[in-house]
């Protein structure tokens, strides 16, 4: 079969390109140090940490012995005015001084950190939420209330949503958030695949124009031929990218979780933050990483694959048809514009409207936009996660290749006529005469 | 024998019509011109000839059998626009065109090896197309053409871009493949070349046949009975030359026997140029 012979080609020759396999490497171990990078750098921070000695000019009286001495931080209460303890920073006595005026009538609210070189973000932070606290402290002691009190009624809330179903038996935890996330993700990836394997054909189909091989091989083959072998070869170039990707993710978070204690990169996280901000829902550890394994459980991963996978071939396939029609239209790449405009337009139009979906996946919007074979594989994405009745998928899907065998087909004829039509300016009215050709 | 023949072939775009009732008989092993102006519908005949574009009525016979899909092997086209893709290597490239007319690609690797020893570019084996001269490029458009042997080739305007001594190159080699037993359609404007190659043309204006033939017979048809002739007056005067009208050659020889000594006497043929460029421009009026 010849068309075997086309698509081994198109996919070999890309597959064996340096700008391939540079970005087959390069994108998982992007997203490992996105991952870990943070949480190392945390783990160590106090290697990158330099220590900082402040003088606390503390006019008010109010915060003696409040901050406490880290490895980092060292606060020293001085007596000097604070010109003096200035200067003494110029000295390079200390590396800041904290100067907290004295107020009258109120409690001071206002603090000035002076200091030769910037101050770590943390440290300030530190100071502020310090500060913070024992106002607040003074404050409730002021007004008669036990602070021990106002401790004991922080509470916080949890609203469990469960989604039932006609089976009394199946009650299904949701996680609402997680699948909004999961969606806009899942939504963005489809998007940008759609659009950057559609394009390659595009751009394919305008270098055989553009370099004048194509008459040499439609005499050889059937126009059709040729550009269904170009489509089918690039999907199978997205689909080794996807597969080689997900490898790669798998291998490298395998490989950094043995030389370094996941559990430990991921409570880091939470441990800086305490140290900050001293949160008082001090959730229990324990009790997250159930939380986590649940959020895990209750979302169908394996649902959500294959959706994406007919989704992605649907619309590809839709797309790329489509593109390569305006490809074989045009004299180059700078020429595209009018034509695919309108048509990227088509996919926007489901990414504008995300989080409108994402909010309301059942609404009457979400379930046209996902039926639309246009539409459908950006919009059903964004609606998976939340689970979508089975018909749905089915009609959707169904729809969907039924477009692209319409399209093209009709995108066949388009590029049957363009690809040996040179130096004319084509509109929409010349495209649509060809497909009546 | 006729290898090629094509039958009362109409072709219309839109509402222009670009061939009308074109006609034409190509006899096996030998080497047919087509030519005419530009937009003549030369283009248009070759990419029906390819299957490119189907014909509205008429019919092509390709050694005695309806043209079909399997042609595509027994033909090798050489466009006028061509190229290759630039970033590909010249090796591979080759053998993926030879498969797609067909070729296994050991047995076009293995052609593609003689080829390339024949014409002694061995060394480009491995170069990408863009690091190629544009004469170069052509010389492996040519073999790409020719790899599976075909019996039936089209070249349109092969020598545009070539030099000298590549033009040379290719007329030997079109000479020599037809010696093997290619039969050859030829689409230039280079009239010289169709003198020294064509055995047979037909000229093509305005989607029509205007003359079918012979060459030699061609010429003869469109002999102004001109003759060139030198002789040496008897008077003692220089040696001279003049170009004769004359009907019957032998009253001429007559009258400048009288005049002096003959030294030379040839008939003067029409070149194929002015033969075209005179019937182009009456069938235009």
């Amino acid at each position: 079969m010849k068309i075997g012979i086309i698509i081994k080609r198109e996919y070999l020759t890309r597959v064996k390109k340096r700008s391939f396999i540079i970005l087959t490497i390069l994108a998982p171990l992007f997203f490992a140090a996105l991952m870990f990078l943070p949480a190392i750098l945390m783990l160590n921070s106090e290697k990158f940490d330099q220590k900082k000695s402040i003088a606390v000019c503390d006019e008010s009286t109010l915060f003696v012995g409040k901050f406490d001495n880290t490895d980092v931080n060292t606060f020293i209460y001085i007596d000097n005015d604070i010109n003096e303890a200035k200067n003494l920073v110029r000295e390079g006595v200390y590396d800041g001084v904290l100067y907290i005026p004295r107020t009258e009538l109120n409690l001071p609210v206002n603090a000035e950190i002076y200091s030769m070189r910037q101050i770590p973000m943390t440290l300030s932070e530190y100071i502020n939420s310090t500060m913070q606290k024992t106002i607040e402290h003074q404050k409730l002691l002021a007004s008669g209330i036990d602070p021990e009190i106002v401790k004991a009624a922080h509470t916080t809330i949890n609203v469990q949503s469960i989604r039932m179903s006609e089976d009394e038996s199946v009650e299904k935890k949701t996680y609402s958030e997680f699948e909004f996330l999961l969606g806009i993700v899942l939504a963005m990836v489809i998007y940008f695949v759609i659009f950057i394997f559609g394009g390659q054909v595009m751009r394919g189909v305008i270098e055989e124009k553009t370099n004048r091989i194509i008459e040499v091989i439609v005499s050889s083959v059937k126009p059709f031929e040729l550009m269904m072998g170009k489509i089918i070869g690039i999907a199978l170039v997205g689909l080794t990218q996807f597969l080689l990707w997900g490898v790669l993710t798998l291998g490298i978070y395998g490989i950094v979780s043995t030389f370094l204690p996941v559990q430990d990169v991921f409570s880091t996280g939470s441990v800086m933050s305490e140290q900050i901000v001293e949160t008082a829902a001090n959730a229990d550890s324990e009790e997250l990483l159930t939380q986590v394994f649940d959020v895990i459980h209750s979302i169908n991963f394996k649902a959500i694959l294959w959706c994406f996978l007919f989704y992605f071939i649907g619309g590809y396939f839709l797309y790329s048809a489509m593109f390569a029609a305006i490809g074989a239209a045009v004299d180059s790449e700078t020429d595209t514009q009018q034509f695919a405009t309108p048509i990227s337009m088509l996919l926007i139009i489901p990414m504008v409207c995300s989080t409108v979906i994402a909010n309301a996946p059942d609404s009457v919007l979400s379930i046209w936009l996902s039926m639309i074979p246009f539409t459908s594989p950006v919009a059903m994405m964004l609606r998976i996660p939340f689970g979508v009745p089975i018909w749905q998928v089915v009609v959707s899907v169904a729809l969907l290749f039924a477009t692209f065998i319409v399209f093209t087909w009709l995108a066949g004829k388009v590029y049957r006529t363009g690809i040996l039509m040179y130096g004319k300016k084509v509109s929409w009215k010349e495209i649509f005469k060809w497909i009546k050709y | 024998m006729n290898f090629l023949e094509i039958k009362d072939v109409n072709k219309t775009y839109e509402t222009k019509q670009v061939l009308h009732d074109i006609s034409i008989s190509v006899p096996k092993q030998s080497i047919y011109g087509l030519l005419g102006p530009n937009g003549a519908g030369k283009t248009t005949l070759i990419r029906i000839l390819n299957q490119i574009t189907m014909p509205d009525s008429g019919q092509i016979f390709l050694d005695g059998k309806p043209l079909s899909k399997n042609d595509i092997a027994n033909i090798g086209y050489l466009p006028e626009e061509r190229g290759l893709y630039k970033k590909m290597k010249v090796s591979e490239q080759a053998i993926y065109l030879a498969q797609l007319k067909g070729m296994d690609s050991k047995e076009a690797d293995k052609r593609l090896r003689h080829w390339f020893i024949k014409f002694g570019i061995q060394n480009w084996w491995d170069k990408k197309v863009e690091e190629l001269s544009k004469g170069m490029q052509q010389k492996i458009q040519f073999i790409v053409t020719v790899i599976h042997e075909p019996k039936l080739l089209i070249f349109d305007e092969p020598f545009s871009g070539f030099d000298p001594i590549n033009v040379n190159l290719l007329k030997n080699e079109i000479l020599e493949l037809r010696e093997k037993g290619a039969t050859i359609l030829f689409s230039t404007h280079n009239m010289a070349s169709v003198e020294e190659l064509c055995d047979n043309i037909m000229l093509i204006n305005q989607g029509r046949k205007i003359l079918e033939g012979r060459v030699s017979d061609i010429k003869q048809q469109y002999k102004q009975h001109k003759y060139d002739v030198v002789y040496k007056p008897f008077d003692g005067s220089d040696v001279t030359r003049l170009t004769v009208n004359a009907t019957n050659p032998n009253d001429l020889v007559r009258d400048i026997i009288e005049k002096g000594e003959i030294v030379s006497l040839n008939e003067i043929l029409p070149s194929m140029n002015d033969i075209f460029i005179n019937l182009v421009s009456a069938s235009n009026k």
